[in-house]
């Protein structure tokens, strides 16, 4: 650890630092590629053990901040540290990595790939084919174990892959957009893989553009727009930056009781919709109920992540994510 | 996170990684056979590239005959010289240099001159015209005693009809023949490291495309230093051209076994004469200077190829690599036929022809050190060029900054200074 790191920390950053010890901590990240400035004074902490997602429409900068965070390329400007670590290589051998751009040698064969990239990460041939067989077989692809990389399915070869990219066992694995190109089905199934990760204390880092995993999966995201972060923290505290929207719908169509309702109340439809008062629904259903407003249905809705996304990166941002492939908003 | 481990592979054991991976895709691949047919081709090259090399080998190098006279008779036989000269042509005579008294020249030491390998003079006329002593391997006395024989006629007589007896005297051979011969070694094995290299090393330029068009390479760059995947990628490379070559020499061998000397090639092979470091040694250092030269050279093309994002990028990069190939060979074909001290050093501190030349001294010098120190000296651009080629990618390709890079001695001294003053 010859480098200090500086002091900004963000806000929402304290609620995820607070866990524990840091996997990964990034100060001032900048990577500029000839007039692009592709990062721009990128902060993020990812606390040991958690499942942390870095969110951003395409092209925001999700990919060149994991590929500095990994050493693959060095920034401009800024400090990172992985383990305590400032030069990832170091400690190559406790982090897996899944490239956006999946990439596999075609004549390899299943097994041999996956005894390949343990072997790149310090794991002994033999062991990681032994290991490698033991994951083909949990996955139900022992069968694919001599078959060459050429000749599996694209599905079959992003599983090897990133069967590869855990055989060393590793304490940190970062993933980026693992879910693009997955049907339904392995979507689902890569979410029950890395809750089981992070329940063995694994930390896991990866990027998307579709909210719902992040919301589904994380404790803390970072969320990324034009280059900048800014918003790094926990999800809870990301969700309660938008206060909670009241939902109601009365019998009455007008009266008295109606000068009760905050001045943020609209109405849409047969609905009226507000942020819930400081001080509590209670006071307001009082109020309600004496003015007889006939109270049909009253509901609180807590601000999802994408409120939250929209809230804090903006419109433009949320429309790009929009344009993702995978369904972006969901 | 204090007693982490630091978990990082040397250098050596990534790079062995990489190379165990690509030496085995080679070789397990069907492609191989085709390049182990490769030197078909380069076997034409070869023949017609060694009867150039003779061809301006024989021009600068001829002996000629050291001759010591009265400076009447040296008179007389130059007048004879330049008749013949005339008449049959420069290139069908042999030319003397002329060492007269007379002219300051000091006494001719025939053993003397005819041992130094770094004369000319492949026999010696002494005597007088009326009873000349000619002095030289048998040899060149076949060849010479005719014309010799002819133009002390001319030089006494002005015709070619009384010859006078010419005494010989053979030696066992001459300074300037075993340099000549051991130039032949020279040139063929010059000749021979320069095919192989050709042949071989422009495979490196495609090395990385591969990785680049399957995106492997980002697998690669985060588990491991760029340097090591270089490393890698240029060692498995010279372990399949070395096993192409083992196969091809042993091919050659099995057939001169079974159906016999075909083509003279065994013949050739044995008539060649004794290189100064002798021949196991020579063999040794053959084998070392190719694989430095391979790894030198691979080291550039495989930077210049990295920076290719497809093969029709790498097959139009070919040809000027192809062109550079050339041009070191002729460079130390130059040098070895020049002679000049100062050019041979050139070649030698010119990295990238320095094995050619250490290969060409390995021929014809006896001392064993230099190549010692030539091969210190080449590891160091090996490892010069593979940094440099690896940073390149880094930074052209991968478009890598410079604010995580390992800091320099320098930069590392002055921060420690710097925080000393704080």
């Amino acid at each position: 650890m010859d480098m200090a790191l500086g002091d900004r920390e963000q806000a929402g950053n304290a609620a995820v630092t607070q866990a524990g010890p840091l996997a990964i901590e990034a100060r001032g990240l900048v990577k500029r590629f000839d007039d692009f400035l592709a990062v721009d004074g990128v902060d993020i902490s990812v606390p040991e053990g958690a499942i942390y997602g870095v969110l951003g429409p395409n092209g925001a900068g999700k990919t060149t901040t994991l590929r500095m965070l990994l050493g693959i390329i060095d920034p401009d400007a800024g400090v990172r540290r992985v383990f305590g670590h400032d030069r990832p290589h170091d400690i190559a051998r406790l982090i897996g990595y899944l490239p956006e751009e999946r990439g596999l040698y075609p004549a390899m064969k299943a097994i041999e790939a996956i005894a390949f990239m343990g072997a790149l990460r310090g794991l002994p041939l033999a062991e990681g084919r032994r290991r490698g067989l033991e994951l083909l077989e949990a996955h139900n692809m022992a069968a694919a174990a001599e078959r060459q990389i050429r000749h599996l399915s694209k599905g079959m070869a992003q599983t090897v892959q990133l069967l590869g990219t855990l055989v060393h066992r590793p304490r940190l694995v970062v993933l980026d957009e693992p879910f693009s190109g997955l049907d339904a089905i392995n979507q689902g199934k890569l979410e029950r893989l890395i809750r089981k990760l992070a329940d063995e204390g694994t930390t896991v880092i990866f990027s998307t553009h579709v909210i719902h995993h992040a919301e589904r999966l994380c404790e803390g995201v970072a969320i990324i727009a034009g280059g900048k972060v800014p918003y790094a923290g926990s999800v809870e505290a990301a969700r309660d930056r938008i206060p909670a929207q009241v939902r109601l719908e009365t019998r009455a169509r007008e009266g008295a009781w109606m000068a009760a309702l905050p001045s943020d109340a609209r109405r849409e439809g047969d609905f009226f919709m507000f942020s819930l008062p400081d001080g509590g629904v209670e006071p307001l259903l009082r109020q309600l109920i004496e003015g007889n407003a006939g109270i049909l249905s009253l509901s609180i809705e807590r601000a999802g992540l994408h409120d939250a996304f929209v809230h804090i990166a903006g419109e433009a941002a949320a429309a790009q994510l929009g344009d993702g492939a995978d369904g972006g908003l969901n | 996170m204090a007693d982490l481990p630091t978990a990082r592979l040397s250098m050596l054991q990534a790079a062995f990684i990489v190379a165990r991976r690509d030496f085995l895709a080679i070789l397990f691949s069907r492609s191989f056979l085709f390049f182990l047919l490769g030197p078909l081709f380069p076997a034409v090259v070869f023949a017609m590239s060694g009867g150039l090399g003779a061809a301006k080998h024989d021009r600068i190098q001829e002996p000629r005959i050291a001759v010591q006279m009265p400076s009447a008779d040296i008179e007389r036989l130059l007048v004879g010289h330049h008749k013949l000269e005339n008449e049959l042509g420069r290139d069908r005579i042999p030319h003397f240099i002329l060492l007269d008294r007379a002219q300051g020249h000091t006494e001719l030491d025939v053993e003397a001159a005819l041992a130094d390998p770094n004369g000319q003079i492949g026999a010696t006329l002494t005597g007088t015209l009326d009873a000349p002593v000619l002095t030289g391997p048998q040899q060149k006395l076949d060849a010479w005693r005719g014309f010799v024989a002819m133009q002390l006629a001319v030089a006494r007589n002005g015709s070619d009809l009384a010859y006078p007896t010419l005494q010989m005297q053979t030696i066992a051979t001459s300074g300037v023949e075993t340099k000549n011969s051991r130039q032949d070694t020279a040139q063929i094995s010059m000749t021979l490291l320069f095919l192989l290299m050709m042949l071989l090393a422009g495979m490196v330029l495609s090395n990385l495309v591969e990785e680049k068009a399957n995106k492997i390479i980002e697998i690669l760059a985060a588990a491991l230093p760029m340097d090591a995947v270089f490393l890698g990628k240029l060692f498995a490379m010279l372990a399949v051209s070395l096993v192409g070559i083992a196969v091809w020499f042993s091919a050659v061998g099995l057939v001169i076994a079974i159906s016999g000397d075909m083509g003279g090639i065994g013949m050739v092979l044995a008539g060649l004469p004794t290189p100064g470091v002798g021949w196991p040694l020579f063999c040794a250092l053959f084998v070392l200077n190719f694989s430095m030269g391979y790894l030198l050279i691979g080291s550039i093309f495989l930077s210049i190829g990295a920076l290719a994002s497809t093969v029709r990028e790498v097959q139009t990069l070919s040809m000027p690599v192809t062109m550079l190939q050339l041009f070191i060979f002729f460079f130390a074909s130059f040098v070895l036929v020049d002679g000049a001290p100062i050019m041979e050093l050139a070649a030698i501190l010119f990295p990238l022809s320095s094995p050619f030349a250490m290969t060409a001294r390995a021929a014809q010098e006896e001392s064993l050190w230099p190549h010692l120190i030539a091969l210190a000296y080449q590891i160091a651009w090996v490892i010069l060029f593979i940094r440099w080629g690896s940073r390149l990618f880094r930074t052209r390709v991968l478009k890598s900054g410079g604010a995580g890079r390992r800091r320099s001695w320098r930069e590392k001294l002055l921060s420690r200074r710097r925080k000393r003053a704080a």
